[in-house]
């Protein structure tokens, strides 16, 4: 039982990450129909910005706010200066956009910071707290209560602020939202910002776990996104359930299986999934107007 | 002129004449070594354009093709005593076969779903190589044995500029006869509505599932070429960035277009080369080129090129 609750809180950890860039990738989708491929990106942003501010000199909260909001105006640019200006393209012609502006911000963190690993100090210490018998970093419940957090958040300004109405409206009828009044340029461009938030955020909160580094945003953009394709694109708590599920899989396989095939279980399980729901967990059924 | 250049066949003609009129210009080494990837690297892209951009199905795994191709031609004379080139030949069909297999699920799925499922089918690929260490050499990749064709050794970049050049073209030719014929129209009607052309009477899984299989056997040569030619593989070239590198030559060239698969082949091969003046910049040149490339001509650069001469014109 001890072994099986320590795998469960290691998954739970790496879940909750893959559950805040699936969540991400699920925010800009509904908005734009963007397949944003520098989500893992805006990861890599909070933790490495925090890290060298906080290496200047500036204190832990205050460095964690600025990455965030660097992390913020980068993701404002990414939609001002290439996606908007794409508009009307193909969607696999937006996802090569994105491609190539996650392969420019790779480039642009090696060159502003380097190419070595960094590591914050955890928040709360590092003294393990037993937990039925596992032993858990104190880290780790901060970032599984950060994400909780963080996803309450924005539900909450997504059904209860008039703003966050337009998002959604934005989301489920361009058109119908801007004949009722909605900036929808503005929702999509706010989209981007949130969801950059969203990963610089989790970047921050991981970075004292995993370490970060400038090229860490591949490898989650690709988790990411089968998160949020296991839950079902577009649905928001499906990004949740299928970051976490990801990150149990992981932590379950890699326990019990073997660890260095730890990521084909996962992606065994999504291929399983979508075979027999071929919407993922929470998706609609697909009409196509003929 | 005019009906040369609308002609389908001018891509082929065209290439025909590059491959051959390029080494008088192509002096050194070094010029025919990247114009040797260009071919082997196009020649998996123009498969790959045959699913993408006329069946339409995004796969972000190609580079698991590519990888069985490359490691049938190491592990085969390695560790089961076969001739390279009848390893090549095995593992062209053992991708073909394995795409036939798993492209009836996969294939039902649409879209972003179909995206994901090959991504994590390309990601298995790669594990099994990274991990078997046994018989791949595990992260470190392993040697491949040269190829011996009646007995004469196949070997440096003359040698492989020519097959990759002669492959290309017969691969390009193979491209657009599909695409002429009436499976061709077939895949655009799938491309363009899958309940239409269903309507219309078209096997919809057949034609997908055909697509796919050529496809996956066209990364495979590929893949056992570039093998062959480096004479070094690693489980880098089954990898998701491989695969994501195909599906970007395919876009930046154009969706739809076989000479644009090529164009998009040399583009990646040869920027990188060229960037490399910039040292540390090049990621963020690469990354810029490709995001200014694809907001101002959408539809890759070929199509749009085409129809900007076309405006021009009328």
């Amino acid at each position: 039982m001890a072994e099986f609750l320590q795998f469960a809180f290691s998954g739970l950890t790496v879940g909750a990450i893959y559950a805040l860039v699936a969540l991400g990738f699920t925010l800009i989708y509904n908005a734009s129909d963007v397949i944003n491929f520098a989500q893992g990106e805006f990861v890599m942003l909070g933790g490495m910005v925090t890290v060298f501010l906080l290496a200047a000199g500036v204190p832990l909260p205050f460095a964690a706010f600025l990455a965030v909001a660097a992390t913020v105006v980068v993701g404002l640019a990414l939609y001002r200066l290439a996606i908007e200006p794409a508009r009307g393209a193909s969607a696999v012609t937006l996802i090569i956009i994105t491609i190539g502006a996650s392969i420019l911000l790779r480039g642009l963190a090696s060159l502003v910071f380097d190419k070595s690993f960094h590591s914050l100090p955890p928040f709360a210490g590092s003294r393990p707290i037993m937990i039925g018998g596992a032993a858990v970093l104190p880290q780790s419940i901060i970032v599984l209560v950060g994400t909780g957090t963080l996803v309450l958040a924005l539900w909450l300004f997504l059904s209860r602020t008039l703003i966050g109405k337009a998002i959604i409206a934005t989301a489920a009828n361009r058109l119908a939202a801007r004949l009722v009044g909605i900036n929808t340029g503005a929702m999509v461009g706010l989209s981007f910002a949130v969801s950059a938030a969203i990963g610089a955020v989790g970047g921050i909160l991981v970075a004292p776990i995993t370490l970060t580094s400038y090229d860490v945003g591949t490898l989650l953009a690709l988790k990411g996104f089968a998160a949020a394709m296991l839950g079902g694109m577009g649905n928001p708590l499906g990004a949740v359930v299928g970051g976490l599920l990801v990150g149990l899989l992981e932590g379950f396989g890699a326990g019990y299986l073997s660890s260095s095939y730890k990521d084909a279980i996962a992606f065994i399980v999504i291929l399983a999934v979508l075979f027999a729901m071929p919407q993922g967990l929470f998706g609609r059924a697909h009409v196509e107007r003929v | 002129m005019r009906r040369l250049l609308a002609s389908p066949y001018f891509v082929v003609i065209a290439l025909t004449l590059a491959v051959l009129l390029m080494p008088l210009v192509l002096h050194s080494t070094f010029y025919l070594r990247i114009a040797t990837l260009v071919f082997i690297f196009g020649l998996a892209v123009v498969g790959l354009n045959l699913l993408m951009g006329f069946a339409g199905q995004v796969s972000l795994g190609h580079a698991g093709f590519f990888g069985i191709g490359a490691y049938a031609v190491a592990v085969g004379p390695t560790s089961l005593g076969v001739p390279s080139w009848l390893a090549l030949i095995a593992g062209a069909l053992g991708a073909g076969v394995i795409a036939f297999i798993i492209g009836r699920p996969i294939l039902r799925l649409r879209g972003h779903y179909l995206a994901v499922a090959t991504l994590g089918m390309g990601l298995l690929v790669a594990l099994l190589f990274n991990n078997e260490a046994d018989w791949t050499g595990g992260p470190d990749g392993m040697q491949v044995p040269r190829l011996y064709v009646l007995g004469w050794r196949v070997y440096g970049p003359h040698a492989w500029y020519w097959i990759a050049g002669t492959s290309l073209v017969v691969g390009a030719w193979l491209a657009v006869n599909l695409v002429a014929s009436p499976t061709g129209r077939a895949l655009r009607a799938i491309h363009d509505s899958e309940v239409a052309a269903r309507m219309l009477g078209v096997d919809v899984t057949r034609y997908k599932l055909a697509a796919f299989v050529l496809s996956a056997v066209f990364a495979a040569i590929a893949g056992s070429y570039l093998a062959l030619f480096d004479g070094l593989v690693t489980p880098q070239e089954a990898g998701f960035l491989r695969s994501i590198e195909f599906v970007t030559m395919a876009v930046l060239g154009g969706l739809g277009s076989i000479f644009g698969s090529v164009v998009g082949a040399a583009m990646l091969v040869v920027l990188p080369q060229v960037l490399t003046v910039f040292q540390d910049y090049e990621h963020i040149m690469l990354g810029l080129v490709m995001i200014i490339v694809m907001v101002f001509l959408p539809q890759g650069i070929i199509p749009s090129i085409t129809a900007l001469a076309r405006r021009r014109s009328l």
